[in-house]
């Protein structure tokens, strides 16, 4: 009995992860095939690596990769500065409105940008930043999110520390860079690593943003090479939308469990 | 003595603000001014070339309760968020309790539940295309050897928000996956085996140890579902672009069409309006309500 229901749970378990990973199995299928094999399911057929080159030669990939890879570098930096200065101001500080601001910072949790789109487009455009790298990322670099999230590891570091660093005539800049920052250094790594996929595969803001395949992401580059105007078949969308994740997914596939660490460590308050 | 204290609270205070002043001013200029412009603005008419915009007061929001499109739109996605937050749920809680027990192949089990999270929307959109293409895709396929006729998933206004909901389930169920699977691994061994030796059925176990324990994760996670049942809405620019007419349009997605295709901005803003009241109240339930019943310390 026992092991019939051990049985039955991994039979499950399994049968629900295929499913799951049935979507890119048949990407990686039908990318690996020619159209009429793909859809035919003919097992048998001869493997093929045209689709890549077609989808490759068909839109201005590496620029877009390279949009991509500035855009997530761009957003982290900012988040990084803007996150920190404020994060320890409201965990180390003591200044009167502290406690209004913070709760003001906390309501950015709720609103989010995507629901602003259209004042932030307003915005955007009126500070000249209009399809470029910088207007894509500016909404998102004080995000309310990673400055709670520094907070909190703030919270965590021993006041003595602190302390010593005072006595030994540190400025507060200082005790900030030597003390807090390096101790904090986990929660950089996950914050770095949600953020960036989180960037990596934003797609709303980015498409109202740019105009121009001179600062296009890959998600909206990817959105107009597949669409159906353009008249690609499956297996062409199919090889392009692989060679668009996958860097961030193999990147997952190695850093497997530092990914999972991440999002718990960001996600659980 | 209390001058130096003096010295050191206002020294304090103009640290305070300027460490903090990068942040508001981002804050200001993406979140604080937008949120009351947009108020501002939706209570604008529409500025043509003839008649300059004046203020309505209400009317725009009048003009949108008025409007068949609005309130389809809004039970769409009132069904999206209905069925997407408890079934991802489910599911979310069904695979960390199968990643958490000894099963054969863990490792794989756990990589395939999570990574449709590290996916764009819009590669997942492409993905399911090919599953729901007409004809050539692999659903029809699939029903073709059992006889079935051709269903154009997409295509038809009963199916249409169906498929949306099942790409978003698929994208999001493998996230929540890991915060149950992290409370999961909290809960010490000693209650299943107080709870084995009192006889109590794996059944029982799961509905009155793990179960309750889980609650504030799942509070947790069900906000979030709300969250993205609004924000989630990248996968209807590939797969139906809100059609067939309307069937599968989401609020959020309306805003946009709104906003950069007909150009109607003050519609745009009072739906907003609405959805920003709508996040604000679930936030308040969450933090005065149910953030003081589940915690059990």
């Amino acid at each position: 009995m026992k092991g019939l229901i051990k049985f039955l749970d991994s039979f499950g378990a399994i049968l629900l992860a295929i499913i799951w990973i049935a979507p890119l199995l048949f990407a990686f299928w039908a990318a690996t095939h020619s159209t009429s094999d793909a859809v035919n399911l003919n097992l048998f057929s001869a493997w093929t690596l045209e689709n890549f080159r077609v989808a490759w030669s068909g839109a201005p990939w590496l620029k877009y990769f390279i949009n991509t890879f500035l855009l997530v570098t761009v957003i982290l930096i900012g988040q990084f500065i803007l996150t920190t200065l404020a994060g320890f101001a409201f965990a180390q500080l003591q200044f009167p409105g502290k406690d209004f601001v913070f709760i003001l910072v906390l309501m950015q949790l709720f609103i989010l940008p995507e629901v602003l789109i259209v004042e932030n487009y307003a915005m955007v455009s009126r500070l000249g930043l209009f399809d470029s790298t910088l207007g894509v990322g500016m909404p998102y670099m004080a995000s309310a999110f990673g400055i709670f999230l520094m907070r909190q590891s703030f919270k965590g570091v021993p006041i003595e520390l602190h302390e010593a660093a005072r006595i030994e005539g540190c400025g507060l800049l200082g005790i900030l860079w030597r003390v807090y920052v390096p101790l904090a250094k986990p929660t950089y790594l996950a914050y770095a690593l949600v953020s960036v996929s989180t960037h990596w595969n934003n797609f709303l803001w980015p498409l109202i943003v740019t105009n121009s395949p001179e600062t296009r992401p890959l998600t909206v580059g990817l959105s107009i090479f597949g669409a159906p105007e353009n008249g690609v078949d499956i297996s062409i969308i199919s090889a392009a939308t692989l060679m668009s994740v996958a860097p961030l997914l193999i990147a997952f596939l190695i850093f497997q469990r530092q990914f999972v660490q991440a999002f718990l460590r960001a996600g659980i308050k | 003595m209390s001058a130096h204290a003096n010295l050191e609270r206002r020294r304090q205070a103009i640290y305070g603000w300027l460490l903090l002043s990068p942040a508001a001013v981002l804050l200001t200029l993406f979140a604080f001014y937008p949120s009351i412009a947009t108020l501002w603005s939706s209570m604008f008419s529409r500025g043509t070339r003839r008649r300059p915009s004046e203020f309505v007061g209400t009317e725009n929001y009048a003009d949108l309760f008025a409007d068949p499109t609005f309130w389809i739109v809004v039970k769409n996605n009132l069904l999206y968020a209905g069925v997407t937050i408890p079934v991802s749920i489910f599911i979310a809680l069904s695979m960390a309790l199968w990643a958490n027990s000894k099963i054969s192949a863990r490792g794989f089990v756990r990589t395939a539940y999570f990574t449709p999270t590290v996916l764009p929307m819009i590669a997942a959109a492409n993905l399911w295309l090919f599953f729901y293409t007409p004809g050539l895709g692999v659903l029809d396929q699939i029903g073709s050897l059992f006889g079935l006729p051709s269903v154009n998933w997409l295509g038809q206004p009963e199916t249409a928000l169906w498929a949306i909901i099942i790409v978003t389930i698929w994208k999001e169920a493998g996230f929540f996956m890991i915060f149950y699977l992290a409370a999961l691994q909290t809960i010490p061994e000693d209650l299943k085996e107080a709870a084995d030796i009192e006889g109590a059925s794996r059944w029982t176990y799961t509905r009155r140890i793990v179960l309750p324990l889980l609650m504030p994760t799942t509070l947790f996670i069900a906000v979030n579902a709300m969250i993205n049942s609004v924000k989630l809405i990248d996968h209807l620019f590939i797969l139906t672009k809100g059609g067939p007419s309307d069937a599968s349009k989401l609020i959020l997605y309306y805003i946009w069409e709104m906003a950069f295709a007909f150009f109607d901005a003050p519609s745009a803003a009072a739906m907003t309006i609405m959805v920003i009241v709508v996040l604000g109240i679930v936030a308040a339930i969450q933090f005065f309500y149910l953030d003081k019943r589940t915690h059990y310390q």
